[in-house]
């Protein structure tokens, strides 16, 4: 039981992080109906971000205490976003209603792109940086086994929570909000009407980017270690939360992130290890199978 | 296209070196291509990097010394990123440029493959990293390597870890890679045949970096002692959670783990890990003066370094004796003359390839660097 509760809290970190970087996925998906893969790539340049100003703060001997996470934070969204801009600006918007894989094939090259773009700039090799949030508390000890959850990720839970909140509220509440459910549901009434659909559409990258930032920040504080490679593994397995959570949906992303956690996690603790990745790609298989729009997917409704 | 002219050119200035070294039909053109094949760019870039020092000061040396047969040698590099696949296409690229011999790979995953590709254009491997037995157990004639065998290293491990751990729980992981799985498998056996039997067998998958899930299993196992066999970002990893979850474990690996990278991920985690490797190539008096010559240059010649170093040596010395740089004349020299004087002493090689005296010893990490045990 405190084992289960041990692994349940380990999936949770996980998921989360999935979670964060699927709602990149989910958003531009929801409004140009367009995959776009270099989002996890977009991740690593936030992790890569985070990590420059971690040693420029440390460097200018403000320290590493909340205060300066928080700033790191704030400075990885901001250029991290500038980069989701960047991308939709040169690789996307000149291939708007051109035929639909054109700004795929594109997106798989701005994903090639800015990988060997960081592989140049930063080097090949694993860039590590020391603990910077530790501790963890004991919640529980029972059989002999100590439940503790560590600092870091009850941190991860926290802000991604808060994230999640403050952007829920930003699409559904606010008029910026309703431009882009407007231009997901009709681009071309959003424009009659008089919204900015290009505004709009940037606006969503730089969303999906800065969150991507806020989950690559995490991940570096979380494990320490981050190369030009990580957006891959990640943005396949962010990528496979977004459309298990059904794809244009913000909750479903979450969710899709937490299950993928979830499985991973309880996989390695109760059956063999190397079959994990087998596991979950198979549950997802059969989730599309039963449910082809996904857990919170909404079906397709051809517009007239 | 400009490398085609630079092949021109080279021709031309090679040209009355050839008239005047004559020798094999081999050096009917230009100097003499040699390969040096690793990961320069991944997660191991660090290994290919300490293989590029050894390969390039090494032709360095031996150009500066005359040569081999009067000539220059020119080193081609070749990025395999320990990827299986890419270190074929790195081998066919090589063999495509004529080189003599490889020096490399590093992964056994990605020198493997790559021997059947040389196998097959007829040009010699000698791997200064590759532990598997499988790489020179294969067969073929053009495998070498400077470095020890798995089941040598894993019957140093496994010993010891049954001898210094009895009574206590033991994990047995590994990464699934030919080198990781080879070591760890050999390693058990070795400690179970002394007596000792694992409470828990388990692979990872490597490039992930969560291993949370994997460190609270072998915590409610109540493990005391994880054996690693895998490369040392994984291995950095899997401590440094294992250390944030409460586990007070002792984390033993391999020769991957021979490179300070290892400590800028485990951080203060890594305090106490043990590895076996060769007891340390730079204090052998025959490594001193190159030792300096690397130490003047800014570079320290930790891990693999000295044992590229002496990869291209002993090609070179062979090629000497043989009066040839045909690769199987070379083959043939290496295995029945010897033994050949190189940085990292006295080395002679057996039918297969392998060394014949291969040492390992124990090292621990303390205070963010390694020593022998003593």
């Amino acid at each position: 039981m405190a084992y289960a509760l041990q692994q349940l809290i380990n999936g949770v970190a996980l998921g989360m992080i999935y979670g964060l970087i699927a709602v990149g996925y989910t958003m531009v998906y929801g409004i140009i109906g367009m995959i776009n893969f270099a989002h996890g790539d977009i991740f690593m340049i936030g992790a890569f971000i985070s990590l420059i100003s971690f040693v420029l703060i440390s460097m200018g001997g403000w320290g590493t205490g909340p205060g300066a996470i928080l700033l790191v934070l704030l400075v990885s969204m901001a250029v991290t976003a500038l980069y989701g801009w960047s991308v939709e600006r040169v690789a996307y918007r000149p291939l708007r209603g051109s035929f639909r894989l054109a700004p795929l094939i594109s997106a798989i090259g701005m994903s090639i792109v800015l990988q060997n773009y960081v592989q140049v700039a930063q080097g090949a090799r694993v860039k590590p940086i020391e603990s910077l949030v530790t501790g963890s508390v004991e919640l529980w000890h029972g059989n002999g086994f100590a439940v503790s959850i560590s600092t870091m990720q009850a941190m991860i839970v926290i802000v991604t929570l808060v994230i999640l909140a403050v952007f829920t509220w930003l699409v559904t509440r606010t008029s910026l909000g309703r431009a882009m459910r407007a231009c997901e549901q009709d681009r071309k009434m959003a424009g009659l009407l008089g919204i900015d659909t290009d505004r709009t559409i940037s606006i969503t990258f730089v969303i999906g980017a800065s969150l991507a930032a806020v989950a690559g920040t995490m991940y570096l504080l979380r494990y320490g270690v981050i190369d030009f490679y990580i957006g891959f593994l990640a943005g396949v397995k962010a990528f496979t939360a977004a459309v298990l959570g059904g794809i244009g949906s913000l909750p479903g992303a979450v969710l899709g992130g937490l299950l993928i956690g979830l499985i991973e996690t309880f996989w390695s603790a109760y059956f063999s290890v190397q079959y994990k990745d087998v596991a979950t790609f198979a549950i997802l298989a059969i989730t599309l199978v039963f449910m082809p729009t996904g857990l919170l997917g909404r079906a397709e409704v051809e517009k007239v | 296209m400009t490398m085609q002219r630079r092949t021109l050119l080279g021709a031309t200035i090679a040209g009355p070196a050839i008239l005047a070294a004559g020798g094999a039909r081999a050096q009917a053109r230009g100097p003499i291509r040699i390969g040096m094949a690793g990961p320069l760019t991944g997660a191991n870039a660090t290994f290919g990097a300490q293989m590029r020092e050894g390969a390039s000061q090494a032709v360095t040396d031996i150009n500066a010394a005359g040569g081999v047969l009067g000539q220059q040698i020119v080193l081609e590099t070749g990025d395999d990123a320990c990827d299986p696949r890419q270190a074929v296409s790195v081998a066919n690229q090589l063999s495509g440029r004529q080189v003599r011999v490889v020096i490399g790979h590093y992964c056994s995953g990605s020198s493997i493959p790559a021997s059947k590709v040389y196998l097959e254009e007829g040009v010699l491997q000698i791997s200064p990293a590759s532990t598997n037995p499988a790489y020179t157990d294969q067969g073929g004639w053009n495998t070498f390597r400077t470095c020890g065998r798995d089941d040598q290293q894993g019957a140093i491990a496994g010993k010891y870890i049954a001898d210094t751990y009895k009574g206590k729980r033991v994990a047995v992981l590994h990464d699934n890679s030919a080198y990781g799985k080879g070591l760890a498998d050999e390693t058990k056996k070795a400690m179970n045949a002394a007596g000792l039997n694992e409470e828990i067998y388990a692979a990872y998958t490597p490039g992930e970096r969560d291993y949370n899930a994997i460190v609270s299993r072998l915590k409610a196992g109540n493990i005391d002692v994880i054996y690693v066999g895998g490369y040392h970002t994984e291995a950095g990893l899997i401590v440094r959670q294992a250390k944030e979850q409460g586990m007070n474990v002792t984390l033993i690996g391999g020769d991957a783990l021979m490179t300070n990278e290892f400590w800028q991920i485990s951080g203060a985690a890594g305090e106490g890990t043990l590895m076996t490797f060769s007891s340390d190539p730079r204090k052998r008096p025959t490594a001193a003066e190159v030792v300096e010559r690397f130490r003047a240059r800014n570079v320290n010649p930790e891990g693999f370094v000295l044992y590229t170093y002496a990869a291209t040596q002993i090609w070179a010395e062979a090629a000497k004796k043989a009066n040839s740089v045909d690769p199987r004349r070379v083959a043939e020299t290496m295995k029945s003359s010897g033994p050949w004087q190189t940085v990292l002493g006295p080395i002679s090689f057996d039918r297969k390839g392998d060394v014949t005296v291969p040492d390992y010893v124990f090292y621990v990490w303390k205070n963010g660097s390694y020593a022998e045990m003593s």
